[in-house]
């Protein structure tokens, strides 16, 4: 006689896989392929520390990183009016809804205040998850009134991009606010007040055409994809593959569109040092 | 398309485009030769290279001295491959700008004419900073101590064409199209299929009078019958004269206030509520 009995016949492998659930626990590295201890990551700033890949990360992380304590949140309550009444495979609305249940956000954007080496300044940070980050009018204007308030109170500007571009849903209209921001950084140029890029995984299409290529120092994190057109778009246009690297930080620090490549563990020292010597000590 | 495919309602936002693309459609050239007297072209952006999907010069509309800048397309395929199909490397918005500092320098108004599918999307122009180029245009026309005429004259696309359209007015031909994002782009995002473009079409609001509406546009220059394409010179009279009137209502500002008027312009533009 056997020592077990099958209770059920008919039972074969194929019958589901067996899953063992360590989701959330541990995760696979993109950049190396290593299994990461998650809680171990969220220590590490979401840096791997075996190849330094930088994983993507939601604003509240961002302004957490940055800020030396509390922060002011400004124009919260800033939403879409859907003016175009857009609908694609579902109502531009409903997408919005859906959104902000997942994100807690109205928008793909946070801006504060605060304090960063204990000078005030202004950061707005874009949300990836809000709709790819893309940039309507409740982001231009969430942008140019943070401009404003930087013009009021003479503090400096970060702005941290993360973002596919304009928002479709919202048109002509997304398209302009490229145009009304970066005439806001024209005022703040003419006044001398600093304002710092930080380009984050990944940063393209007319985020990168406006603000985030206006920086009086435009930084990146490693290994961000950064462009005007995306790397499908150009691949289509020249029916070719595109070359390893293409469009990452590196490649666009060594054609000369950044200062630096700025690890995120450094990320606020580096911006404390230049407004330092911007905006001299204390 | 098939050929059963029927014609699309000539008002709808498809036959805009279709217009706004056709292959006699007058380009920046043609405007500039019938408008611009004693035109001189200028070349390159004395940092590269001289970009042929955009022209400039200087010259006189109705004795008016101007800049006048336009991205430029081809007619037959030789002349499309020789303006790249009028989408601008980096090196054209460059060479733009450095003109329009030009007459900013000697006090002369500008005018720039958009019309263009899009900055071009290639691993050359995006070695050379396709997105900083723009960017810069963007916040550099907005210093500008000059009067800025833009009019969208066929196919406004994107970011591409706004590198050139940061101005005191914005006017539109009544068949000219101005987007976010092309048609097909669009529809190829959502439906996963190009060919749904008609829809993303109507769904972009990309026409003139749904731009006037939105208050992005200042005005809409008419076209002459079935379009400017039928007729060229009549649609060109027609421009003259809103380009005329919109440089003469601004020659009265100071260049603190052309700026100031410009800011405020695009300042303005948005649309969202206040959630309590």
């Amino acid at each position: 006689m056997a020592w077990f009995t099958r209770e059920k016949s008919g039972v074969s492998a194929d019958e589901g896989e067996k899953k063992v659930k360590t989701e959330g626990l541990w995760l696979k590295c993109d950049g190396c392929s290593q299994v990461i201890w998650r809680k171990g990551l969220e220590e590490q700033h979401n840096v791997c520390d075996k190849c330094g890949f930088h994983f993507k990360i939601e604003v509240a992380a961002r302004l957490k990183m940055l800020f030396d304590g509390e922060y002011e949140e400004f124009d919260q309550g800033l939403a879409s009016s859907d003016p175009l009444g857009f609908v694609d495979s579902r109502p531009y609305k409903e997408r919005l809804e859906s959104m902000k249940k997942a994100t807690g956000l109205p928008d793909a954007i946070v801006c504060a205040a605060g304090e960063l080496h204990r000078r005030r300044v202004q950061i707005c940070a874009m949300e990836l998850k809000f709709i790819g980050g893309s940039m309507g009018a409740v982001v231009g204007e969430k942008i140019t009134r943070a401009v404003e308030r930087c013009l009021a109170e003479k503090s400096p500007l970060i702005v941290i991009s993360a973002s596919g571009g304009a928002r479709m849903q919202e048109g002509a209209i997304s398209l302009m606010q490229m145009a009304k921001i970066s005439a806001a950084l024209m005022k703040l140029d003419e006044a001398g007040i600093p304002f710092i890029s930080v380009l984050t995984d990944p940063t393209t299409g007319g985020v990168t055409a406006s603000f985030a290529m206006l920086g009086d120092l435009n930084i990146a994190e490693p290994g961000a994809l950064i462009g005007f057109a995306g790397p499908r778009v150009i691949e289509q246009t020249i029916r070719q593959k595109l070359p390893d690297g293409f469009q990452r930080s590196e490649f666009l620090l060594e054609h000369g569109f950044l200062d630096a490549v700025v690890p995120r563990r450094e990320m606020k020292d580096y911006i404390g040092a230049a407004f330092d010597f911007f905006c001299g000590k204390g | 398309m098939s050929s059963q495919t029927p014609a699309p309602a000539p008002d709808s936002a498809w036959a805009r485009v279709q217009l706004a693309r056709h292959p006699k459609r007058p380009h920046s050239l043609d405007y500039i030769q019938r408008l611009i007297a004693g035109f001189h072209e200028l070349h390159g952006d004395r940092r590269f290279a001289d970009d042929a999907a955009i022209v400039g010069g200087f010259g006189y509309l109705r004795d008016r001295p101007v800049m006048v800048i336009g991205q430029q397309k081809g007619r037959d395929t030789k002349q499309k491959l020789h303006r790249n199909f009028g989408m601008p490397k980096p090196e054209g918005y460059r060479k733009a700008l450095r003109l329009m500092q030009l007459a900013a320098k000697f006090r002369r108004p500008i005018v720039t004419l958009l019309d263009t599918p899009g900055a071009y999307p290639g691993i050359d122009a995006e070695e050379r900073g396709q997105a900083e180029a723009i960017a810069y245009n963007l916040r550099e026309m907005a210093r500008l101590p000059v009067p800025i005429v833009s009019v969208v004259i066929g196919e406004g696309g994107s970011g591409g064409a706004l590198g050139l359209g940061v101005g005191n007015r914005i006017l539109i031909l009544e068949n000219a199209v101005y987007s976010v994002i092309s048609p097909e782009s669009c529809a190829a995002i959502i439906w996963r299929d190009a060919a749904h473009a008609e829809k993303a079409a109507a769904a972009l609001r990309l026409t003139a009078p749904e731009l006037l509406q939105f208050g992005l546009v200042d005005a809409i220059v008419e076209e002459p019958g079935e379009g400017a394409h039928a007729e060229p010179d009549a649609a060109s009279f027609q421009l003259g004269n809103a380009l005329a009137g919109a440089l003469d209502e601004l020659s009265h500002l100071s260049p603190e206030q052309l700026m100031e008027d410009r800011y405020r312009k695009f300042r303005s533009m948005g649309s969202f509520f206040q959630e309590v």
